[in-house]
């Protein structure tokens, strides 16, 4: 990897700013541009984590301090949708913040109105390695060859398996720690590859009729997209593919509804009515086995319901005929078009995203922001939470997953709809409650999709 | 043209100037913060709906009726329709119902402990939307739902709320109707203090029983407020948003999304605003119809 740093960086923008600079040599130019010092003004994504938005703030403080730069931040949601529909307002006056910390696939809706970070997304990767490729899907136009975000560490995260230890190990026969390790070092692949699809339903069933059964919302809420929608595709489900063609009524899709048909029978009725904090409920109260979540519900059950928090193991999902996915939801930031000191705002992208920064940030969200860039997985905070201890330890790829997002592959506009719709979630909740059957679930959604392309 | 022009303070002013300023036209000024506030607020974002409801998804293109065209189309649209429905003909239906009811009631107790039960029965109505609606989730939650508890421990099995189409449009309408009933009560009653004493007095003499002076004096004489108030809550309750939003985004399976949540998930969420704005403005035709019913009783009271 070539070594550059952010000041050699900006010294390039510097000098190819120089002709730009010229042109404000005239005296009125100058004396205005020495006496109102530049400003940045900034959304963040108000973190749940106590604490950990104040970090966030320190960091970019610190850095307007050196750089003589005067900044505001917002702190806005921890709802995501806040931001988005603060972000839709500001697109439509073609005014407000200059960065913008949006959630996954929202940057698509305002594309034409973000300045292409190509410069900042090319150092970053020269500097720490390709970043993670949801995060290229979500922030990267392949048509334009351009980069309108820049994915963010702050608020992304994914959704592993977040099982019972003592459960798997009592009614299920299986242990998960020997399995997935707090040591990469240490797994067996063997064993890890032998982690499929059917084994976990095996492991349903018993769970079930030991009165714990896993449990996944198949509703209109995200969490259902974010484990629906990686299942599907590990059964080779994809809804559509880039150029928007459907591709959902195939073989793969049947594959997977019939699996889930099955799979729903071990499960509570109420999945179908819950939100996205139902399944962090299930767990935390004990009468659940599984979930898929980032460890949101086990930070939670540390407070409340410390011995059941000590029982958590968050590990890899299930292999399927077509490979093995996680569900994630990555966030990026955005830099508005009309911001007036865009030379600061990358230098300040830039820093944010720096190793040192993105450590800090990790730690402050203890665990649960998910990094874009591999190098940032040393960070031992998965490692030294607990209890129980390594308990996170997986939260970060560690083996051969695949991380997408709910409506993958489809080019990112449709598959904001066919996400924010949960239209797959829907599909599966026709077939499975019985209302449809499998392949009328399929032409169901065949319909629902040919309605999000045009 | 001729302009005629006067003096003030040594200058001359145009007529047009001195017209505008005479107390005649006093009223027009007065009321002019107000129309711009309405057309800033109100006729811009309706035309602006209108028009971008008649472009492609990117907004870079005029496609004239083709997301309404397409939405006529779509099984999911006909769902929203009928749930739309059924949602505002059985929560109005109750909430008039209800809210005369509980009128008749209060009508009828002693002056003292009517202003408290008056005040008492409103606060669902005035305690914002959004909250009550949290309140009902909490109610109603699939897995820990409150009303569950209370069945558990009185030996029945849980009712699965809001996780099955039947019981989740019912849990919202019951929603609606604790919202809405005090607005209907309210009027009812102001309506029943507006009736002559008289009327009850010469029909008790005619030997008229209870329900005889209910269906041939108290009914004939709500009978406006009744269709007024009926209509006006129909506007209400069919553009709903909150409430279905709170407790099922629409869930489950889309079958309880109205026009409002539907048209915030295409549009909003979906980011195919146009196609948002076409379905909210399929409402357009519903809401013009009970306005001019609404405008035409009114009318026709004033005559």
């Amino acid at each position: 990897m070539a070594k550059i740093t952010r000041r050699q960086f900006m010294k390039g923008m510097v000098a190819g700013s120089a002709a730009v600079a010229g042109t404000m040599s005239a005296p009125g130019i100058v004396r205005k541009a020495f006496t109102a010092k530049p400003s940045l003004n900034i959304a963040l994504w108000n973190h749940w984590i106590p604490g950990a938005a104040d970090v966030h703030t320190a960091i970019i403080k610190d850095w307007a301090a050196k750089n003589n730069i005067e900044v505001k931040i917002d702190l806005i949601g921890p709802q995501v949708r806040d931001i988005r529909t603060i972000a839709s307002a500001e697109s439509r006056a073609g005014t407000g913040h200059d960065i913008m910390a949006l959630g996954p696939f929202d940057s698509w809706s305002f594309y034409k109105q973000c300045e292409p970070l190509n410069d900042v997304a090319d150092f970053l990767e020269k500097k720490y390695g390709k970043f993670d490729s949801l995060g290229t899907y979500l922030s990267y136009s392949q048509e334009d060859k351009a980069w309108y975000a820049l994915p963010a560490p702050i608020g992304s995260h994914s959704y592993p398996m977040v099982s019972r230890i003592d459960y798997f190990k009592k009614h299920a026969g299986i242990d998960l720690v020997d399995i997935f390790p707090a040591d990469v070092g240490k797994r067996d692949k063997a064993k890890v590859d032998a982690w499929t699809y059917d084994v976990f339903m095996e492991a349903a069933k018993k769970l079930h009729a030991a009165g714990f059964p896993f449990g996944g919302a198949i509703a209109e809420t995200s969490d259902g997209m974010d484990w629906l929608g990686p299942l599907l595709l590990s059964f080779g489900s994809q809804p559509m593919d880039r150029e928007g063609n459907i591709t959902i009524e195939s073989d793969g899709t049947l594959a997977g509804l019939e699996y889930l048909k099955e799979l729903t029978q071990y499960m509570p009725k109420e999945i179908y009515g819950w939100d996205d904090a139902s399944n962090n409920r299930w767990i935390i109260s004990g009468k659940g086995s599984c979930i898929q979540n980032p460890p949101s519900a086990w930070s939670v059950a540390k407070r409340t319901q410390p011995e059941n928090a000590a029982q958590m193991w968050h590990h890899d999902t299930p292999k399927g005929p077509n490979g093995r996915f996680r569900g994630a939801l990555f966030y990026n930031f955005i830099l508005w078009d009309w911001c007036k000191e865009k030379k600061a705002a990358k230098d300040l992208l830039i820093y944010l995203l720096e190793k040192p920064q993105q450590y800090k940030m990790l730690e402050a969200g203890q665990g649960y922001d998910m990094p874009q860039l591999k190098p940032m997985y040393d960070n031992p905070v998965w490692e030294k939470e607990g209890p129980p201890p390594g308990g996170i330890y997986n939260y970060v790829i560690r083996g051969d997953e695949q991380l997408v997002v709910g409506g993958y592959p489809a080019h990112p506009l449709a598959g904001n709809a066919i996400y924010s719709q949960s239209i797959l979630a829907v599909m599966v909740a026709k077939a499975t409650t019985g209302e449809m059957t499998p392949k009328d679930a399929m032409k169901w959604c065949a319909q629902e999709l040919e309605m999000v392309t045009g | 043209m001729v302009t005629i022009a006067s003096t003030v303070n040594g200058r001359s002013t145009p007529g047009i100037f001195r017209k505008l300023r005479s107390r005649r036209y006093a009223a027009y000024w007065m009321v002019l913060p107000l129309v711009i506030l309405i057309a800033g607020l109100v006729v811009y974002p309706f035309v602006y709906s209108v028009w971008l409801s008649f472009e492609n998804k990117a907004e870079t293109k005029f496609v004239g009726w083709q997301n309404y065209k397409r939405l006529l189309k779509y099984d999911t649209f006909w769902l929203v329709t009928g749930n739309s429905f059924r949602f505002t003909l059985t929560a109005v239906f109750f909430k008039a119902t209800l809210g005369l009811i509980l009128a008749l009631i209060l009508n009828n107790l002693p002056m003292r402990g009517q202003r408290l039960w008056r005040g008492v029965s409103l606060i669902p109505w005035v305690m914002p939307l959004a909250l009550s609606s949290m309140g009902w989730w909490w109610i109603f939650e699939p897995t820990h739902s409150a009303i569950n508890w209370i069945i558990v421990q009185l030996g029945g099995t849980n009712k699965p709320w809001l996780s099955e189409p039947y019981w989740a449009r019912a849990a919202c309408i019951v929603t609606n109707i604790w919202y809405g009933t005090p607005f209907f009560m309210i009027m009812y009653l102001a309506g029943l203090k507006s009736i002559p004493e008289s009327l009850y007095e010469a029909a008790q003499i005619d030997g008229a029983t209870a329900l005889q002076r209910f269906k041939y004096v108290t009914f004939p004489m709500l009978s406006k407020l009744i269709s007024i108030t009926v209509m006006f809550s129909t506007i209400v309750t069919f553009a709903n948003f909150d409430i279905v939003r709170i407790l099922t985004r629409g869930g489950p399976r889309y079958t309880t999304h109205l026009f409002g949540t539907y048209a915030f998930s295409i549009g909003i969420d979906g980011g195919h605003l146009p196609r948002g704005s076409a379905v909210a403005l399929f409402m357009l035709p519903v809401l013009a119809v009970a306005a001019f019913i609404i405008l035409r009783n009114i009318a026709r009271g004033e005559e």
